[in-house]
């Protein structure tokens, strides 16, 4: 025992005598739940907007107030004809033009009245949004002018102001702790292998499989470090709420950490260099991790064949159950799911990795 | 003539690892088949609940108003709202419709009729969209007002168009940044870097040594990503290639002298991993790649000013989407330029063959 304990000194003075890696892996998730919370957004803000009218009347007009009070859009320029706008679009001094059919209002029941949006579809991610916004904005400014008794109370749940940080916090600490225990593992294995300090450290009396465990508990210590920094920096800075219950959100942390480890473990068998092993574990782990967990684009809105592949990364899995906790506000019953593959995908990678090991030193 | 040899040396060891080939092959086919599938916010299979509490035949016709939308997947009715709840507290609905009780008779008399539409808006921007998706299909309209939209560039709305470009610039990154950096730290850690050092081999021409290959290998990489997707999606530049690529070798060596930096102020590969990777998430965050720049706060865009990456992505899709050439990119290409005059000498500079 004392044995194991001073291998797990020796692993520490490792991470510790490497001041700059160790700043970067307390730094990296400070900087990025800053970038993610205040500068990485989705959002259509300030989207610049042309309008055509021949004549404003009222309509028009509360459309366009409507439009430019919002935050999404400020209308900036107005324009004479439908080729004047175009102009300004491929000139970048705009990116939507909206254009209204002449007399407007006094059209608006007879179905000659027509709204037209040119959107600048360079990036139709966006382009897309604003003019589904818009057209909502001008459909729902139309729609209180006419008379109807038929309306819907909308409620959006969990997160009424819309702020993207609830979305991305989740995804932000995945990410954070798949590069710390799963890469950051791995290489500190391989590197003991590239340099041929491995061997050395078989022969000692310890057994091999805890010269392991020795190797991955100051990272493991190291992402529970970081879980803490993401947690507290979210909900002083970024005011997102801890909705669920703190103890399940670590229990499931916990787990989606054994399953970066175990990850990391698998990698550091299967690789003889650290080039590869770090190639590996960002092709392999960080990729995916980052495009194919929902934590910028919804899975559900990925093709079929993408949604499968979805599914084995792990990360998904914990952002998922990571979203219902913190931000929903659920049970731990209702992530039983989650909570069940991570298990099973933490017992498989173990068990072929410690075969895969032992297979090695024989 | 000596610098040859070292390319020759370096091509060498590529070809031996057993990764590096397999990974060269493998990247543009990732890159350009899975990724321009998954880099998509189109807001698609909204899970939708239905509680139908009025059960008349005005409530069931807007149940199947609702079914037939394109927007959701109908996930069926519930009993009461408290069920559909536990439904989005799973994960299996996002988004729940009730209609009231005395729906229809409310409507025919003219009293108020409010349907409620809760919305899982965890993802704000799916929450938003898909309650006024179904709030259009909910408000019986007062005559439809025709609203077209039409798209200026990319006529077809193929996001594919406006990723590929960006996807380049990951690529240069990674083959001609993260990859030189990691050779010669990986020199460094072993020792043979002091074998290189004691021969008469110039600072210039021994970092030269590192890059070209890489380069060649990112030029090459990016050749096939450009046939990739004239073949498999018909997608072609619709300005000049060779702006393209000027552009392109611009950007790898500023990439790689970022990457010779790194490494010369590291001296272990994971050091210079991590350093590498900590920058290149910054640059490829605060670049518009994935989110567009006009969405950030003031400071993030004044940061975004001082980023090669922001300006090599906007010279892209101007050249790539818009049709651009050289004379519309100048002040991308001249930003570009003195970026990597700068950097560049900083990287020669900093390499000390003695510590």
């Amino acid at each position: 025992m004392t044995t194991f304990i001073s291998f797990i000194i020796k692993e520490a003075r490792h991470i510790l005598r490497d001041r700059r890696t160790l700043l970067i892996l307390i730094g990296m998730p400070i900087v990025m739940m800053f970038l993610f919370g205040f500068a990485i957004t989705t959002e259509v803000r300030n989207v610049r907007i042309v309008l055509v009218s021949s004549s404003i009347d009222k309509t028009t007009q509360k459309i366009a107030n409507r439009l430019d009070a919002s935050t999404y859009f400020n209308i900036t320029a107005m324009a004479r004809n439908t080729d004047e706008a175009k102009t300004m679009l491929e000139g970048n001094k705009a990116e939507m033009a909206i254009i209204f059919s002449p007399d407007f209002a006094s059209h608006i029941y007879d179905g000659e009245a027509r709204v037209q949006i040119i959107a600048d579809c360079a990036d139709p991610n966006m382009a897309i949004q604003q003019s589904n916004y818009a057209s909502q904005i001008i459909l729902s400014e139309l729609s209180s002018a006419g008379v109807s008794n038929g309306s819907a109370l909308i409620k959006l749940m969990y997160n009424p102001r819309m702020e993207s940080a609830y979305n991305f916090v989740p995804g932000v600490m995945g990410m954070i702790l798949m590069i710390i225990c799963a890469m950051m593992t791995s290489i500190s294995i391989v590197r003991e292998k590239e340099r041929g300090t491995m061997e050395i450290l078989l022969v000692s009396p310890v057994r091999p499989i805890l010269i392991i465990i020795a190797k991955m508990i100051p990272y493991l210590v190291l992402g529970i470090v970081d879980l803490i920094l993401i947690l507290t920096i979210s909900y002083f800075v970024l005011h997102v709420p801890i909705a669920g219950s703190l103890l399940s959100l670590s229990a499931v942390s916990i787990l989606f950490i054994i399953v970066a480890l175990s990850l990391g473990l698998l990698i550091s068998v299967l690789t003889e260099t650290q080039v590869a092993a770090m190639l590996a574990s960002g092709m392999m782990l960080l990729m995916p991790s980052i495009l194919m967990s929902g934590m910028i684009y919804p899975i559900e809105s990925m093709p079929v064949v993408l949604q499968f592949i979805a599914h084995l990364v792990p990360a998904s899995w914990f952002i998922s159950a990571c979203r219902k906790i913190m931000i929903m506000g659920v049970s731990i019953t209702m992530v039983w799911k989650e909570v069940c593959v991570m298990t099973i995908m933490a017992i498989l990678l173990l068990t072929i990795s410690l075969k895969k090991f032992k297979k090695r030193l024989e | 003539m000596i610098l040859r040899y070292l390319i020759e040396k370096e091509f060498k060891q590529i070809r031996r690892n057993a990764f590096l080939p397999k990974m060269i092959i493998m990247f543009p086919i990732v890159i350009m088949l899975v990724i321009p599938w998954i880099t998509n916010l189109e807001i698609k299979n909204i899970s939708l609940l239905v509680v139908d509490n009025d059960r008349t035949t005005t409530s069931q016709r807007l149940v199947h108003e609702m079914e037939a939308s394109n927007y959701f997947i109908f996930k069926g009715m519930s009993s009461s709202y408290d069920e559909a709840l536990k439904e989005m507290e799973k994960g299996s609905a996002d988004i729940i419709a009730v209609i009231p009780q005395h729906y229809s008779r409310d409507l025919v008399n003219t009293r108020p009729a409010h349907i409620l539409i809760a919305s899982n808006s965890v993802n704000g921007t799916k929450g938003s969209m898909g309650a006024a998706y179904l709030s259009n299909i909910v408000i019986p309209s007062t005559g439809k007002l025709p609203i077209s939209v039409l798209n200026l560039f990319n006529t077809y709305q193929d996001y594919k168009v406006f990723m590929i470009p960006a996807l380049m610039a990951i690529l240069l990154i990674l083959f001609c940044g993260f990859m030189p950096a990691l050779n010669i730290v990986g020199e460094k850690e072993v020792g043979t870097i002091e074998q290189i050092n004691v021969t008469p081999v110039g600072k210039f021409s021994f970092i030269m040594a590192k890059i070209i290959p890489y380069w060649v290998i990112g030029l090459v990489v990016m050749t096939i990503c450009f046939i990739l997707s004239w073949a498999v999606y018909g997608i072609t530049s619709a300005g000049p290639l060779a702006v393209i690529y000027l552009i392109a070798i611009i950007m790898a060596l500023i990439m790689s002298s970022l990457g010779l930096i790194i490494s010369n102020y590291s001296s272990t590969m994971q050091q210079a991993m991590l350093v590498m990777w900590f920058c290149m998430v910054c640059f490829i965050l605060l670049s518009g790649l994935f989110t567009p720049v006009r969405s950030m706060p003031d400071w993030a865009q004044y940061l975004t000013e001082i980023n090669p990456m922001h300006y090599f992505i906007d010279a892209m899709r101007i050249v790539f989407i818009r049709g651009g050439n050289l004379f519309e990119i100048m002040p991308q290409f001249i930003a570009l330029m003195s970026f990597s005059a700068v950097m560049g000498t900083w990287a020669v500079v900093s390499y000390r063959k003695n510590n």
